[in-house]
C-alpha cells in the first residue's frame, strides 16, 4: 500500500500551480462571467500544454491514459484557482462518452466538452462556450445542439457558470463507457477540495494581517478555532477523494465505487461549505463585496454543492451500499 | 497511489482474524475498572502475548513481530471487529514504550518491556496535577536528589488505570528553581512503594477508571529515570505525540463502531430521521481510516508526525462522540438503557478532554499548521 501522491503527481501539481498562479485566474473568471471567453480559452490552451485535458484519454488518441487520481490533482488545482468552464466535464466525463477522433481533439485542447446527465445533472454547463455538448441517458450518448446563444442561459449563483437546458434529442453517438457519472462526481469533489483549500488560505492570510483592538485578529482563539475546524474538515475530506479515485481505478464492484465516490462528495461538500462560511466570517464585510475575490469561490462551492448530486443524495447512496455489504 | 494489501500483510491479517475468532471471550470481560475485571483483562494481555499479538510492532526480542505500521492498523481493525476486550496495558504499550524506544536505555527496555507486553506490569499515567491540566508545564510535583535516586513528593490526578495499576510514569520537577518546561525529569514510579497513596476516583459510569496519586518522599532509583534528569519535557513530547497521534486511537475501534451503528440502524427499521447522521458517521470513520493509511505511508517514507497530529486527535475524538450520540438517538427511548452503546458513549465523552483538550489542539493547528500569530500571553 502506498496511499500518498507520487513524486510525479506532486510535480504535476506544482507545475499546474505555477501556471495558474501567474494567470490572473480571478480576472479570467470575471471575464468568463461576462461571457467573454477568450481569456479563458487561452488559459485552457495553456492547460492543454500541461496535458490536463488528455489525462484520461487513451494514448492512441494522444492522451496520457493516466489514473483518476491524476485527474484529481488537476481538478483540485482548477478548484484552487477558480478556473472557469466545464473543467470536470472535459477532463473526466468526455473520455467516457466520446470516440477516438473527438477525444484526440479534447486531448489537444481543441475541444471543450460539456455534458448533461439527467436527472442529477439536468443542464449543460457553459454550453455557449463549449465545442461539444453531450447528453447521457443511461448509457445512450447524444450530441445535442451546440448552437446555443446566450439567450437560453440560466444564471447561476456562481456568475461564471452558464447553465443551459439540455435538448432531449440530438445526434446519437453510441454507448457510454462505465463510470461517467462517478467520474464527474469525483471531479467535482476534487474541485471542491481545491476551492476549500483556497478559501482557508485566504482567510488565514487575512486573519494574520487584519488588526482590531490592537492585534491581528488571527491571535484570537475565536478566530483560530474556526480556521482549525476548517483544517480538520478539509484534511479528512482529502483522503476520501483520493481513496475514491483509487477505488475507481481498482475495478471494484459498482456499489463499492458509488459508496466511495459518494462519501467523497459528501465530505468535500461539507469542507467547502464550512470553508466558505468561515472565510466570509473571518473577512467580514470586505468579503461580502463583489470586488473581493472571495465571492468567486464562495458562490462556486455553493453551486457545486448541488451539482452532480447533493450531499444528502450521496449520503443515501452510501447507506444503500454499506447496507448491502452486511447482507453478504 | 494504491490501497492494496501486500501478500505478507494479508497472511498476517488472516492469522489474526482466525485466532481472534477462536479466542475472543464470547461474553466479554467485566469492566477493567473493577478489581475483578482488571485481573481478567490482565490475563487477556497474557493470552495475547503468548501468540505474540499483544505488541505486534515491537522487536521480536520483546515478544513483538516487527509488524509494519500497516500491519498494525490491520491488526487493530481485526481486533475491534472481533469485539475483543479493551487493552488494559494501553498506557504502557502505546505511551511509555515508544518513549523507552526513543529515549530509554537497553537495560530499561530489557527490564520493562517484556513484563509490559505480558500484562504482568500495568502502567498508569501521571501527568495532570490539580493546578496543571492543559497547562502541564505548570506542574509542581517534585523530585529531590538523594543517594542513588530521587525522592518524589506531590500530587498527580486523573491518573488513568491508577486504581489497580502496578506502576506509573510522568514528569516531575527536579530543579526547584526551574520554571515551566525546564528542570523536569521523566520518572517511572512503583505504585506499591512506601509513601505512595492511591485514591481511586469514580468516573461518570461510577467505576474508578482513574485515581489521584499522593507521593510523600517516595524513593525512585536512578535506573527509573528516562533520559537525562532535567530533560523530561523533551522526553515526554514523544509520549504526547503518540497519544494525540496515531497509536492511541487506531481507526479499528471506530470502524467496528460504525459497522455496528449501521447494523443497529437497520435493526431499528432504518429511521429516516437519523439516516444522514448515520451516513456521516460512517463517512467520517472511513475518512479517518484512509487518512491513517496516508499517515502510515508517510511514516514508512521516513517522515515525522508533526503538529498535524492535532488534526488527527480532533478527528477521532469527534467521530467517536458522533458515532455514539447517533446510536443512542437511533435507539430513541431505549437509548438510556444500560448497553454497550451507553458504555461507549460515556467513554467517548472523555476523548475531547484527555491527551490535550480539543481547544488546545485547535490552538496548535491554528498556530503550527496554519501559522497564525501566537496569542500575546500575559
Amino acid at each position: 500500500m502506498r496511499f500518498a501522491l507520487s513524486p510525479e503527481q506532486r510535480d504535476f501539481a506544482a507545475a499546474l500551480d505555477e501556471l495558474l498562479a501567474g494567470a490572473d485566474t480571478p480576472g479570467v473568471a470575471r471575464e468568463w462571467a461576462e461571457r467573454r471567453f477568450e481569456p479563458g480559452r487561452k488559459l485552457w490552451r495553456e492547460l492543454a500544454d500541461l496535458g490536463v485535458w488528455g489525462l484520461l484519454v487513451p494514448e492512441e488518441h494522444g492522451g496520457a491514459d493516466a489514473e483518476p487520481a491524476d485527474a484529481v490533482v488537476a481538478l483540485e488545482a482548477c478548484g484552487y484557482h477558480a478556473v472557469p468552464g466545464p473543467v470536470v466535464e472535459t477532463t473526466v466525463v468526455a473520455p467516457r462518452l466520446l470516440g477516438g477522433d473527438e477525444l484526440a481533439r479534447v486531448a489537444a485542447g481543441e475541444s471543450m466538452v460539456t455534458a448533461a446527465i439527467p436527472p442529477e445533472v439536468p443542464r449543460a454547463l457553459d454550453a455557449d462556450a463549449a465545442d461539444v455538448v453531450l447528453r447521457l441517458d443511461g448509457t445512450a450518448v447524444q450530441r445535442i445542439s451546440s448552437d446555443m446563444d446566450s439567450g437560453g442561459r440560466m444564471p447561476s449563483i456562481d456568475a461564471t457558470r452558464g447553465l443551459f437546458p439540455a435538448a432531449e434529442h440530438g445526434e446519437v453517438l453510441g454507448a457510454a463507457r462505465p463510470h461517467a457519472f462517478a467520474l464527474g462526481v469525483l471531479g467535482v469533489s476534487a474541485q471542491l477540495l481545491g476551492a476549500a483549500r483556497r478559501m482557508l488560505a485566504m482567510a488565514t492570510e487575512y486573519a494574520s494581517q487584519r488588526r482590531q483592538y490592537g492585534r491581528a485578529i488571527g491571535q484570537y482563539q475565536a478566530v483560530k478555532h474556526l480556521l482549525a475546524d476548517v483544517t480538520v474538515s478539509l484534511t479528512m475530506a482529502r483522503p476520501l477523494v483520493d481513496g475514491a479515485a483509487v477505488t475507481l481505478a481498482s475495478g471494484a464492484a459498482e456499489p463499492v465505487v458509488m459508496r466511495d465516490i459518494s462519501a467523497a462528495k459528501v465530505a468535500a461538500t461539507r469542507a467547502a461549505l464550512l470553508a466558505a462560511r468561515t472565510s466570509l466570517q473571518v473577512h467580514g464585510a470586505i468579503g461580502y463585496t463583489a470586488e473581493h475575490d472571495l465571492g468567486l469561490w464562495l458562490t462556486k462551492v455553493r453551486a457545486l454543492a448541488g451539482a452532480w448530486g447533493t450531499a444528502d443524495a450521496h449520503r443515501t447512496r452510501v447507506l444503500t451500499a454499506v447496507r448491502g455489504e452486511h447482507a453478504d | 497511489m494504491d490501497l492494496d494489501i501486500d501478500p505478507e500483510s494479508a497472511v498476517f491479517r488472516d492469522e489474526v482474524r482466525a485466532w481472534l475468532a477462536d479466542n475472543v471471550p464470547r461474553q466479554g470481560l467485566p469492566s477493567m475498572d473493577t478489581a475483578e475485571g482488571f485481573a481478567a483483562h490482565r490475563e487477556w494481555e497474557a493470552r495475547l502475548a503468548e501468540e505474540r499479538l499483544s505488541v505486534v510492532t515491537w522487536p521480536v526480542e520483546y515478544t513483538g513481530r516487527e509488524a509494519s505500521l500497516l500491519q498494525w492498523l490491520l491488526f487493530e481493525e481485526e481486533y475491534y471487529a472481533a469485539g475483543a476486550p479493551g487493552r488494559v496495558g494501553q498506557n504502557g504499550i502505546f505511551m511509555l514504550a515508544p518513549t523507552l524506544f526513543a529515549h530509554g536505555s537497553t537495560e530499561q527496555r530489557d527490564r520493562i518491556l517484556p513484563a509490559m507486553a505480558r500484562g504482568e506490569q500495568v502502567w498508569a499515567q501521571a501527568w495532570s496535577e490539580p493546578e496543571a491540566g492543559s497547562d502541564i508545564a505548570a506542574l509542581r510535583s517534585s523530585a529531590v536528589r538523594t543517594e542513588g535516586g530521587w525522592l518524589v513528593s506531590g500530587q498527580k490526578t486523573w491518573s488513568s488505570r491508577a486504581a489497580f495499576a502496578d506502576r506509573a510514569f510522568g514528569l516531575f520537577r527536579s530543579d526547584p528553581d526551574s520554571e515551566r518546561h525546564r528542570g523536569l525529569t521523566y520518572l517511572m514510579i512503583d505504585l506499591r512503594a512506601d509513601g505512595v497513596t492511591v485514591r481511586p476516583i469514580p468516573q461518570l459510569d461510577g467505576e474508578p477508571g482513574f485515581a489521584e496519586l499522593f507521593f510523600d518522599e517516595v524513593f525512585v532509583p536512578d535506573e527509573d529515570v528516562i533520559g537525562t534528569p532535567g530533560d523530561g519535557w523533551r522526553v515526554a513530547m514523544t509520549t504526547a505525540n503518540n497519544e494525540r497521534g496515531l497509536s492511541l486511537r487506531s481507526p479499528g475501534r471506530f470502524l467496528a463502531s460504525a459497522d455496528r451503528l449501521v447494523r443497529l440502524w437497520e435493526a431499528c427499521g432504518e429511521p429516516a430521521a437519523t439516516a444522514s447522521r448515520v451516513a456521516d458517521a460512517w463517512i467520517d470513520t472511513r475518512a479517518y481510516q484512509l487518512y491513517t493509511y496516508g499517515t502510515a505511508t508517510r511514516l514508512a517514507d521516513g517522515e515525522q508526525l508533526g503538529p498535524e497530529s492535532s488534526v488527527n486527535k480532533l478527528a477521532w475524538s469527534s467521530v467517536d462522540v458522533a458515532l455514539h450520540e447517533t446510536a443512542l438517538d437511533v435507539l430513541g427511548a431505549d437509548g438510556e438503557l444500560a448497553s454497550p452503546w451507553v458504555e461507549g458513549y460515556l467513554f467517548s465523552l472523555a476523548g475531547p478532554i484527555y491527551g490535550g483538550t480539543d481547544q488546545i489542539q485547535r490552538n496548535t493547528i491554528a498556530e503550527r499548521v496554519l501559522g497564525l500569530p501566537r496569542e500575546e500571553r500575559r
